[in-house]
Order: structure tokens, then sequence, then C-alpha cells
């Protein structure tokens, strides 16, 4: 076991940790953007588009990451090459990536735990607020905007930080599909030096720390938010 | 051919294959839950009653583990686990062994599972009321007396929420066994697909096969639920 070697391969690691990041905020974010109708349409949407979204969240949770991964990887990736105009749209070069099926399926499946999340969020918002706001007059978006949304996202703030190490925890998988994020990377560092500790515990020790800092991150953020 | 005939119980269809690997699947998830239970009920333990070195040592485990991705432990602990069992067989004069690799995945999968399980039960225990334990120790039972007939039924409904969540981690996490080469559902789907290069057909009846998993044992673990809540006062 030598760490010593580490060294040489430094901007692989941080090339992998870039990915890492980038992979977990991208899916973070649009994730969170996905789970707010399909939280919402769960609560008050007509039946049809409730049972949709409520499907939705049923596949995403039950289902193995690594399954839904491989369906878009493999599935949609062996797919799209047979359609001339996608083949030779500027996104291929996007589509080619294993890259892009790592980010949609992440996306994805943030947006099933957390629509799950916001569904719940939405319902327990006290009545009396809603019907205050509407009787201010509000519109049905500016209730959405000004106080429902708001206090929903107060009360997920503190599952958020918990759901996004769940999410850190999930990239790994990426290096299954050729991304060569953290674990990728220390991958390609054991397969060029044949040692396999220093590579392994090293990317485990950025976890930690990067969990850490999510934790910090997320404690922060809830003390920024005013409590009531 | 079309996807009816690839998921064909008989060859050139699929269907047998992918059963015995859903088996396979439910197989390895059973005994890591139940090993991890184990380890979680002696964590818990050791957590709430152990000295001062135990519950360090249980908190840099449960820690370390909770913050480190699966995929990544599951890799880690078997190469750990191969290359410790074989240095270990060389130090005694014998040849490398061949290690099995069922036990090594239960192995693996149950000392993840271990981390989350000793939160899930610490929480549980905790919330017992300290009344039911004092007036067990009163009555004069033993320590073992007590977990059986007070602790674990007493904790059960505070605990079954979070057992459930770990069961279907179970069942999910076991899909990343497949890269350490073990042949569970997961693996054999890559086989069938790669093999046919049906890739959609496969991955879909696979996710159609861990679906259906955990929407049974979400229906089990609600009965159980209302089972171990029997006589207890209905919430709302």
């Amino acid at each position: 076991m030598d760490f010593t070697v580490l060294i040489d391969f430094l901007p692989l690691i941080l090339k992998g940790l870039w990915y890492t990041i980038v992979l977990l905020i991208l899916s973070c974010i649009f994730g969170f953007i996905l789970a707010i109708p399909i939280g919402l349409v769960q609560v008050t949407g007509p039946k049809p588009l409730a049972w949709l979204a409520g499907a939705f969240c049923t596949v995403i949770r039950g289902t193995p990451l690594l399954i839904q991964l491989y369906i878009l990887y493999y599935g949609l990736g062996s797919l799209f090459p047979q359609i001339p105009w996608i083949r030779h749209s500027f996104m291929w070069p996007v589509l080619r990536e294993g890259f892009f099926y790592a980010a949609l399926a992440f996306t994805l499946s943030f947006a099933g735990y957390e629509g799950a999340v916001m569904k719940g969020a939405f319902a327990s918002v006290p009545k009396g607020e809603l019907e205050a706001a509407r009787a201010f007059g509000m519109s049905p978006f500016t209730v959405l905007r000004r106080i429902w949304l708001p206090r929903a996202f107060r009360i997920v703030l503190p599952t958020l930080g918990g759901e996004t190490i769940l999410q850190l925890k999930a990239t790994p998988i990426a290096a299954l599909v050729t991304v060569v994020e953290l674990y990728g990377a220390a991958g390609q560092i054991f397969r060029s030096t044949l040692d396999f500790f220093p590579p392994m515990l090293m990317v485990a020790v950025i976890y930690f720390a990067l969990t850490f800092l999510i934790t910090r991150l997320f404690n922060f953020v809830e003390r920024q938010v005013p409590q009531r | 051919m079309n996807w009816l005939d690839l998921l064909a119980w008989n060859p050139p269809g699929w269907g047998k294959n992918l059963f015995f690997g859903a088996i396979s699947t439910l197989q390895i998830s059973f005994l890591a839950y139940l090993l991890g239970l184990l380890i979680g009920l002696l964590g818990a333990r050791g957590k709430l009653s152990g000295g001062k070195l135990t519950r360090r040592l249980l908190d840099w485990y449960t820690t370390i583990v909770r913050s480190v991705p699966e995929l990544l432990l599951i890799v880690i602990l078997y190469y750990t686990g191969t290359q410790g069992l074989n240095s270990l067989m060389e130090s005694f004069g014998y040849g490398p062994v061949r290690i099995n690799g069922f036990i090594a995945a239960v192995a693996v999968l149950g000392v993840v599972q271990g981390a989350y399980s000793t939160e899930v039960l610490r929480g549980a225990i905790n919330a017992i009321p300290v009344g039911q334990i004092e007036a067990a120790k009163a009555y004069g039972m033993s320590p073992l007396l007590l977990l059986r007939r007070i602790t674990l039924p007493a904790m059960l409904p505070y605990a079954i929420p979070g057992l459930s969540n770990l069961w279907l981690n179970a069942t999910k996490d076991s899909a990343l066994i497949s890269v350490v080469g073990y042949l569970e559902l997961t693996k054999i789907t890559q086989q069938g697909a790669g093999f046919t290069k049906w890739y959609f057909t496969f991955y879909t009846a696979a996710a159609a096969i861990y679906l259906a998993i955990s929407l049974v044992s979400l229906q089990g673990f609600g009965m159980l639920d209302r089972y171990v809540r029997r006589g207890q006062p209905k919430v709302r």
C-alpha cells in the first residue's frame, strides 16, 4: 500500500471530483424542479395525472437505480443510433456519452424520491393558510408561488440534506456507464497501478468529507430560513 | 423473435434464468437483511449500554458505512475480504482459496445493512418508555428474558417503518453485487441483454421483477405493522 503514487494522478482525481459534484448538483436541482409538479398534482391535480405521478414515484422508488440507469443507457442508448435524425442532430455528441444518461437517470431518481416527499409537504401545509391566501384574492398560481411552495419547502428542508447525501452516494454508479467520476477515477488508477487500496480508500475519504460538507451546508441554509 | 419469446420460460427464452436470478436476489437480500439485523441488535445494545470504547467504535462503524457510497463499500469489503482470507490461508501454508460468491455477497451486504439497522433499532429501543424497562427489571427478569418479552415487542412498532425501508434497500442494493460478478438478477439480466441485444426488453423485465418484489414487501410490512401495533391506540 503506497499512497504516494496518488500524487501522479492528482489531475485525474480532481477531474473525477468535478464530475461527481456536477452530477450531484445537476440531478438535485433538476430533480427537485421536477419533483414540485409531481408532488403537487398528487395533492390537487386531476385523478389521472395524480395517478400517473404516484405511479412514477412508486416505480422509481421500487426499482434499483442501477437498473434504471441500464434501461436508459443500454435501452435508449441502443435505440437512438437507429433513428437518423437523432444521429445527425447537434445533440448527438451529448447523447453518445454515458454522462448524459447518468445525469438523466439521477435526475429522474431524485424527482421520484423527492416527488413523494413533496406530496407529503404540500399536503401538510395548513389548509387555513391557503384559504386565507385565496380570500385575499390571490390567483392559484400566486397562492402556489407566495404561500404553498415556500411553506412546503420549509417543511422538506430538514430532510433535503439527507436526500442530497443519499444522492451523492448513488453517483458512483455512473462509473458503470463509463463516466469517470470519483469512483471511475479510482478504478482507472487501480487498473494502471494494480494497487487496490490507495485509490479506493482515498475516494472513500473524499466521499466522507463531501457528506460532512453537505451536512454543514444544509445546517447553515436551515439557520438562514426563518423558523415560523 | 419477439419479446415474449425472449422472456419465455424455456430456452431460448430467458424466463427461467431471470426467475432463478430473482430467487438468488431474494436469497442474498434476505440473508444479508438477517445478518444486518443481528449486527444491528448487537450494535444498538452496544451503543445504548456498552462501554466508552464500544460506543466509539460503533459510532465510527455506523458513521463511515452510512457516509460512503454502497457501491464503493461493496467493492472495498469484497476485495478486503477475499484478499484478507487468502493472505490468512497463505500464512497457514495453504494455497489461495476460491471465495464462495454467495457468502461474500451476503457478508458484504450484511455489514452495510448492519450499520443502518443499528441506528434504526437504537432509535426504536430509545423510544420505549423507560418505565416499562424498569418495571421488567423490578420483576427480576434476566436481561435475555427482558429482551425477549419487553424490549423486542415494545420497540417493534417504532422499528417497523425503518426496517421496512431497510429491507427495500437490501433488495435494491443487492443489484450492486452484480459488479463483483455474482449471478443475481441484475447480472443475469446483463448477460441476457448483452447476448440477445434486446437491452430494453431485458432491463424493463428486471425492473418489473424488482418492482413486484418491492410492492409485495410493502404489503407484507403493512400487515406486520398492523400486527405489532395491535392493542395500541389508533393514531388520529
